[in-house]
């Protein structure tokens, strides 16, 4: 089934129906970081916690596509081994396969597919570059952002806008040089982004995950994080979900009009007659708004 | 809607320490646009299939320099029927002498390639099997 919905096959949509009563009960937890920081390490650890408290797990791993020839070899696996001995953990790689969006959809469609089946968690990691990296882990109850001393300073990774979407942060690799620094410059930018507001200010943790050090205390400031959302939990989750029909409808949307629709030709007839693309753009949508008008008072007058 | 592309799991089964051989046939097929899942070493053949059936792949390559090959090939074929993954196509390189190859491939085992190989040969075969077989689905279909 998640092969289908990595395809893009039209029997994930019906199966999806027969399962989706099923979707919606298990935690779903996004780790992301700087390559090399340890996520998957990091997850390999959470997992076999959570195992102990007799629970099931997901994990989904995303890695690149290479862009050249589109293959992609996803080794997070390899750090994961403990794990694939174990028949109450479901381990699944995926390629990122291009950052058009259709990846952020699939691995959406995946944790569901993971929950619907009676993961009751389900973990889902990415490397942190790229939109479409960020949509999969904004897809999440809780956003785990994992970090380790040595590549680059507080100032870099506040840059790259990874601190933004993080719920909790893991200070990985906790016994190198520079942990404690690292650590200290987090807490401040978290306070900085949460000092005098109603919101809610983003533990950092440190951990050693390859030492099986602290990772007891990221899982527990995961836990605290989700007792946070506990009364607006089903809101986050519609907010996400009108996220992901918007996706959808815009690629549907896309398709008819350009490959089925003659949108193409018109428009390279109103390119040719010579207005700017935004005049030929803005005609466009505002036939399009006209006709969906028409239609819907066709509608309320039948 | 994104196209379908052909998932390889490489493995290395058993006690056997060099995998040098499987991250170059690894990249190779990345390179020819496959996606391809690595095991790391010493994986048990039971190991192997439960990640092929989680990992949905097309094809299973296994590894082998040991000289344990008649033992573990035949097993991880095995583990893999009993998963139902029948469909599942097997290729495998290694240390296998010429005699020990052709008992392999008779008992089904599609395809083993001995040192020397040119590596975009193997490429080139699992792109021709898996085309033959999706054409097949898509006609059952």
């Amino acid at each position: 089934m998640i092969s289908w919905a990595e395809n893009g096959n039209a029997r994930f949509p019906e199966t999806l129906e027969a399962i989706w009563s099923q979707v919606g009960r298990a935690r779903r937890m996004g780790i992301t970081g700087p390559p090399g920081a340890g996520k998957s390490t990091l997850v390999n650890e959470l997992a076999r916690l959570i195992r102990e408290e007799e629970s099931t797990v997901g994990i989904l791993a995303v890695d690149p596509s290479s862009p050249l020839s589109g293959g992609a070899l996803l080794g997070d696996r390899i750090r994961m081994e403990d794990r694939t001995a174990d028949s109450g953990v479901f381990i699944r790689s995926m390629a990122s396969r291009g950052s058009h969006g259709g990846m952020a959809r699939a691995a959406v469609d995946a944790m569901d597919v993971m929950d619907a089946f009676g993961m009751h968690d389900v973990l889902v990691e990415t490397v942190g570059v790229g939109q479409a990296e960020y949509d999969v882990v904004a897809a999440a109850d809780t956003v785990l952002v994992v970090l380790c001393p040595g590549a680059g300073d507080g100032v870099q990774a506040m840059k790259s806008g990874l601190l933004e979407l993080a719920d909790v942060i893991a200070i990985n690799k906790c016994d190198l040089p520079g942990a404690d620094r690292l650590t200290s410059d987090m807490q401040e930018a978290v306070h900085l982004r949460t000092a005098g507001r109603d919101r809610w200010a983003s533990p950092v943790v440190q951990c050693s995950a390859g030492k099986r050090e602290g990772v007891d205390d990221v899982l527990a400031a995961v836990k605290s994080h989700r007792e946070h959302l506990s009364d607006t939990l089903p809101d986050h989750r519609r907010q996400k979900r009108i996220q992901q029909v918007r996706q959808v409808v815009g690629e549907g949307l896309d398709e008819a009009l350009w490959k089925t629709g003659g949108y193409g030709e018109q428009v390279e007839a109103m390119l040719c007659s010579g207005i700017t693309p935004y005049a030929a753009a803005s005609k466009v949508t505002q036939n399009l708004l006209k006709s969906a008008e028409e239609n819907q008072s066709n509608e309320l007058q039948a | 809607m994104s196209e379908r592309r052909i998932r390889v799991l490489v493995a290395k089964p058993g006690l056997d320490g060099h995998d040098r051989g499987a991250k170059t046939v690894a990249s190779v097929l990345r390179d020819h646009g496959m996606e391809v899942v690595y095991t790391g070493l010493h994986k048990t053949p039971a190991m192997i299939a439960e990640i092929a059936l989680q990992e949905d792949v097309d094809v299973v390559g296994l590894s082998i320099l040991s000289g344990a090959h008649m033992e573990l090939f035949p097993r991880v074929r095995q583990e893999l029927v009993e998963r139902g993954l029948d469909h599942v196509l097997m290729v495998g390189g290694g240390i296998i002498p010429g005699d020990d190859m052709q008992v392999l491939e008779a008992d089904g085992f599609a395809k083993l390639f001995g040192p020397g190989t040119n590596t975009d040969s193997i490429a080139e075969y699992i792109q021709t099997e898996i085309s033959k077989r999706w054409a097949a689905e898509e006609a059952q279909a």
